[in-house]
Formats: C-alpha cells, sequence, structure tokens
C-alpha cells in the first residue's frame, strides 16, 4: 500500500477500494490484483464484501480508489472499450421476454444479434455442457442450466483468451452457485483452460474445496477488508479459516500433500465426541 | 479455430443451418406485413359513408379527365389525409410500445397504460384551454405545433417521472410501474376536468374529441404537425435495438457488452415521448395497440428489437387503419371513436398477457 507501482499491463489491479452503502463501510481500502494466466479466487463469509468488491471492479458501485486493467484506468474507457476485453457474468439473470438460449448467447457478440453468423456461439454453449439448447426458450431452463447460458454468453463475449499480446478478461460472480457437481467442473475446467491460454480469470467462489482445486490465486475477504493473499495452500489453513468463518474447519491435503481440502465432517466428529 | 478445443468435444458442434434461426422468419414478415399494410390502405380509401369511389377515380386519372369534385373533396382531403395520419399514429403507438417495453425491460409497459399518454393528453389540453394565455410571439412562432410539442413535452416529462418511480437500482417494478401509471392517469383526469371548466364550447369540443381519440378530425396540416416529430422518432428505432436487446439483460448486464446505457435510456425515452406526443396531439388517446402489436409479434418472431420495431410500425399501422374502417363502418353514417374499438380488441389481449405473468406481479 506504501509502494506506488505503475499499474502492469497483464493484471487487473485495484488500489485502495472503499465502497460506502447507507452508512455502513462495506469495502475499506482494499487492494486488489490479479494476474492474466491464472484464476483468482475471491473466497470470504457471507457479507464480507466479495461480490462489491468484484462489482466495484465492473463500475456496477459507486466506490473511491482506481481500477486498472491491462494498464489502463477503467473509468476513463467507454463502455464498448471495455466490453471487448472484459466480459462480466452476473451473479444470476432474469430476462422478461421470450428470448431463446442462441439468442441471449449471440448478444456477447461485439454486434450484438444482428452479428454476422457466428459458430461461436454455439461452441460456447457445447463448452458449457449445453449442446443442443440453442433453440429452447431461456425462461423454460432450470436456474443452473440459466447460469451456464449466461456464462456461454460471457465466454462469447471473450473468446480468445488473448489477442495480440493482450489478454482478455472473464469476471465472474459466484458462476458454480447453483450448478451440480459434474457441471462445477465442466466450469472450473473452462476457467483453468482460458487461464492456461493467457487470459484472466477472476471468480468469486462460495465453495472452498472447488476453490483449492481450480484456483491459483486465493484473495480471502473478511469484514470489507482482504484478510490473506496467496496461494490456495498459504490462504486455505485450518488457522485463517477458523478466524476468518469463526468456526472450526479443518484441511487436510490430499495424499501427494498438494491440494488442500475441507472436512466439514469432521466437525460432527469432534462435535459429537464432545458431548 | 477453437480456443477452447480441450474442453469442446469437436463431434458436439452443429451446423449452423440445424439451429432454429428467428431472424429469417421476422424478415419473411416484414414483407408479408408489408403487403397486409398496402391491402389495408387500399380498402381504407375505397371504404366509407360517402359514395366517392377510388376506383372511378382512377380510371378518370388513367383517361386524363380530371376528377370529379366529390371524389377529389372526399378522395384528397377526407380520406387521404386520414389515411396517412392512421400510418403515422399507428406506427407511432405501436413502435413507442415497443420502446417503453424494452426500456422497462416489461411487455407490461405501455404509454397508454402507464399514463404516458395521460400526461401528453393533459398537456395538450392545457395548450388548448391556456395556449391564449401564452405571449402573442410564441404563440405565432409555434402556430399549430402547440398543441403536439406541449404534448410532447407532457409526455416527456410523465416518462421521465415514471421512469425515476418505478426504477431503482436499475430494476424496474411492475407493480410500482403500473400503480405509477393509476395515479399519473388520475391526476392528468382531475387536472382536465378542471380545465374543462374554464373551456368555451369551441375548446369543450377539442376537448371531447381527446377522451375518446379517433382519426376523424385528420387534416393535412395536422399530418404534416405530427410527421417529423413522428418520422424523427421511427428514424431512431432503428439504433435503439441492440442497445434495448442488451437492456433485456439489466442495466448493469448492458453496460458490461458494452451498451451505452445512460444514453439508450435517454434516447429511447425521447423516442417514446415524441411519438406518443404527436400521437396523442393529432389524435387523442388510442389505447392498447403499444401492447397488442408487440406482444403478437413477440409471439411470432421473438423478442429481438432489431426486427420488433420495423415490424411493429407496419402492424401498427395496418391494425389502426383497420379498426379506423370498422368505426366507420359499423354504425355508418355515424362514426364510433376509434379509441373504443382498440380497447375491445387490445383489452382481452392485456388481460392475457396479466394472467400469464402474474406471478411477477406479487408486491
Amino acid at each position: 500500500m506504501t509502494q506506488v507501482s505503475p499499474p502492469a499491463t497483464a493484471q487487473l489491479q485495484a488500489t485502495d477500494i472503499t465502497v460506502q452503502l447507507g452508512r455502513r463501510q462495506v469495502l475499506r481500502q482494499v487492494n486488489f490484483s490479479a494476474t492474466a494466466g491464472r484464476v483468482t479466487a475471491i473466497v470470504g463469509p457471507n457479507g464480507s464484501g466479495k461480490t462489491t468488491l468484484l462489482r466495484a471492479m465492473t463500475g456496477e458501485v459507486v466506490h473511491s480508489g482506481q481500477v486498472y486493467l491491462n494498464g489502463a484506468d477503467t473509468a476513463r474507457l467507454t463502455p464498448w472499450e471495455l466490453a471487448a476485453v472484459r466480459a462480466v457474468q452476473p451473479q444470476s439473470c432474469t430476462i422478461s421476454f421470450p428470448f431463446t438460449v442462441l439468442e441471449i448467447v449471440r448478444l456477447g457478440l461485439s454486434a450484438g444479434l444482428s452479428a454476422a453468423d457466428s459458430h461461436v456461439p454455439l461452441q460456447a454453449l457445447a463448452a458449457v455442457g449445453l449442446h443442443g439448447f440453442a433453440g429452447r426458450m431461456y425462461q423454460d431452463l432450470s436456474g443452473g442450466e440459466q447460469q451456464r447460458v449466461q456464462l456461454a454468453r460471457v465466454i462469447t463475449q471473450v473468446w480468445e483468451p488473448m489477442v495480440d499480446g493482450t489478454p482478455h478478461w472473464l469476471i465472474l460472480d459466484e458462476p458454480v452457485a447453483s450448478l451440480d457437481i459434474g457441471h462445477q467442473f465442466t466450469v472450473m475446467d473452462l476457467t483453468r483452460s482460458y487461464a492456461a491460454r493467457g487470459g484472466g480469470v477472476v471468480a468469486v467462489m462460495h465453495d472452498l474445496n472447488l476453490t483449492a482445486m481450480f484456483a491459483d490465486h486465493v484473495v480471502l475477504m473478511e469484514a470489507g477488508k482482504v484478510a490473506a493473499t496467496g496461494t490456495p495452500q498459504e490462504v486455505l489453513t485450518d488457522e485463517t479459516l477458523t478466524r476468518t468463518y469463526n468456526c472450526p474447519v479443518p484441511v487436510n491435503t490430499t495424499p501427494p500433500g498438494k491440494i488442500p481440502f475441507l472436512l466439514p465432517q469432521a466437525r460432527r466428529e469432534s462435535t459429537t465426541v464432545s458431548t | 479455430m477453437s480456443t477452447l478445443s480441450t474442453v469442446i468435444d469437436p463431434d458436439a458442434l452443429t451446423d449452423l443451418g440445424a439451429v432454429p434461426d428467428r431472424r429469417h422468419r421476422a424478415r419473411r414478415l416484414t414483407l408479408a406485413l408489408l403487403l397486409l399494410l398496402a391491402l389495408t390502405c387500399i380498402l381504407s380509401l375505397t371504404t366509407g359513408a360517402s359514395q366517392a369511389s377510388l376506383w372511378r377515380a382512377l380510371a378518370h386519372l388513367y383517361g386524363g379527365q380530371d376528377l370529379a369534385t366529390m371524389d377529389r373533396i372526399v378522395l384528397l382531403d377526407i380520406r387521404l389525409p386520414r389515411l396517412c395520419m392512421g400510418i403515422l399514429v399507428g406506427a407511432a403507438l405501436a413502435v413507442s410500445g415497443a420502446v417503453m417495453q424494452g426500456l422497462f425491460r416489461n411487455p407490461l409497459a405501455d404509454p397508454g397504460i402507464v399514463g404516458v399518454s395521460a400526461g401528453a393528453g393533459l398537456a395538450a389540453i392545457c395548450a388548448i384551454v391556456l395556449g391564449a394565455f401564452l405571449p402573442l410571439s410564441l404563440q405565432q412562432i409555434l402556430g399549430s405545433a402547440l398543441v403536439p410539442v406541449a404534448a410532447f413535452l407532457g409526455g416527456w416529462g410523465s416518462t421521465l417521472l415514471l421512469y425515476r418511480v418505478s426504477t431503482q437500482g436499475g430494476q424496474t417494478s411492475v407493480a410500482t410501474m403500473l400503480l405509477a401509471g393509476i395515479a399519473l392517469g388520475a391526476l392528468a383526469g382531475a387536472v382536465s376536468g378542471v380545465l374543462v371548466y374554464y373551456s368555451d364550447d369551441n375548446q369543450l369540443r377539442d376537448l371531447t374529441f381527446w377522451g375518446m381519440g379517433s382519426l376523424a378530425g385528420a387534416t393535412w396540416t395536422k399530418v404534416l404537425v405530427a410527421l417529423p416529430i413522428i418520422g424523427l422518432a421511427l428514424a431512431a428505432a432503428p439504433f435503439l435495438a441492440r442497445g434495448l436487446n442488451g437492456m433485456a439483460l439489466g442495466e448493469a448486464a448492458a453496460g458490461h457488452i458494452g451498451i451505452p446505457v445512460q444514453r439508450v435510456k435517454n434516447s429511447a425515452i425521447l423516442a417514446v415521448a415524441g411519438a406518443t406526443g404527436a400521437a396523442v396531439a393529432v389524435s387523442g388517446g388510442i389505447g392498447f395497440i403499444g401492447i397488442v402489436v408487440p406482444h403478437l409479434l413477440r409471439l411470432a418472431t421473438g423478442p429481438d428489437h432489431h426486427s420488433l420495431l420495423p415490424n411493429a410500425a407496419l402492424l401498427g399501422a395496418a391494425l389502426l387503419l383497420a379498426a379506423d374502417m370498422i368505426a366507420r363502418v359499423v354504425v355508418a353514417p355515424a362514426e364510433l371513436p376509434i379509441g373504443i374499438i382498440t380497447a375491445i380488441l387490445g383489452a382481452p389481449v392485456f388481460l392475457w398477457i396479466l394472467l400469464r405473468r402474474r406471478g411477477e406481479l406479487s408486491i
């Protein structure tokens, strides 16, 4: 916070973000950075400011502080300049008109529905496990399916993870929140693949196990501040999580000693023993 | 070409042709609607209380003869301006309905139902009754445009007010919108009632005409006053199409796909106010065109505004001409106010939409 470095060109950087909602300070001087080519997860208990941080960085809530994307101050970019390098998936999206799935996904193409015929929307649908859904009505789908349609729209918008050395960004608000375990893996694999090809991925995550499996970098929020940042191994520890989430969270690691995992069942065990 | 080939099964990619695409259907519908409009135009010119005949007139013209006086007056000075005004007003009402529904992200938003027409009508009544109190110079400058300009301003004001009241944080509350519309309508009705007491006989006749809505007062002057305002609003509509499509995702998401949300909102409100205001100024309160037409088109070819807006203009014009013909024929030689016909056709459709979307209205 003391040193002021010039914004890096392949990063999403937020400095000194403060958000005031009514009388409550939801975020207090938060600094955040994510590097392209990695999956960055924002985790934390309910009300810790995860989604607010994401919304501040996408310009959806009024905030103080600066946000730099690929080295450019986002406040100075027009909506279409931003849309060309960054796509944002909302937590949920209800649509009041009878659009088909394909029509929704096509909104992600830069010229919208009138765009020249492109295979990208269909490829995107296949990538989120919705092959064959193109002609279905969006309103008739289940919540999890709608969420994946939105993800397909979002990846359609920034289909190439990298163009002329400039990384593109996926900003996702709980992308797997209402998905079954199989589709959680589909979607998280997709984000990994996007990052592996040079794109940037920032996702608010609820599931700490999925975070441990798929994130390269974890930002742990607590009461409007960043409580810890680092690799999953560094952040997802017994001590940190137990303190932040205010309940005992035993963390173990998978046999090779690499990926941390949470075993909430262990808590049940211990309480049973103690009573 | 696939950047995500690792997670995509290549067999999963279908041929684009196999996916139903409603854009082609919408284009065919445009052609059909053009034909329909042409047909209603011809019918509209040939039907009416008088014995004047379009065919006799055409035969005369073809033979190089002068038109009979009767034919000339009925066709050129009565039916033709009425036809032009029907097309303008029908297109204006249908397109402003579609634009407003896109703006509010709700198929029930219609200038007539949510009070925009009432606001425009109130301003028009004020202009009729109180116009004489304006400075003479202003009266001269505005001339016959005074009432339409006032109606436009009234429509603009009420749309802005409505948007402020019913939209919070980019989310529109249907219930608030409809209730605010009731309040606006009641207020406009009350003020109009007061103004009626201050009006003379001539003004009273003008005022009665607002309540019902009619194309009977069509003159070339009115057509020429309404044409530029409605024309401008209709010309702006195609530029709004992408923005309105994006707005279906919500304001924030629309911004994220590159849409200048505030600009789209402002232009949409101006277009609605212009089209509704001009239509109300020349024809009074004709309801339900703005809700029936877009709804039917969405059922047929989907909600994509690129095709919805032009098709709404065509179908709105054709529907209003047809309603006007019914109004002229059922009780001939007298005629019904056209607002009665459109309400009989439109109110059940409105109720039907309400019924299907009841869940969203729970307050």
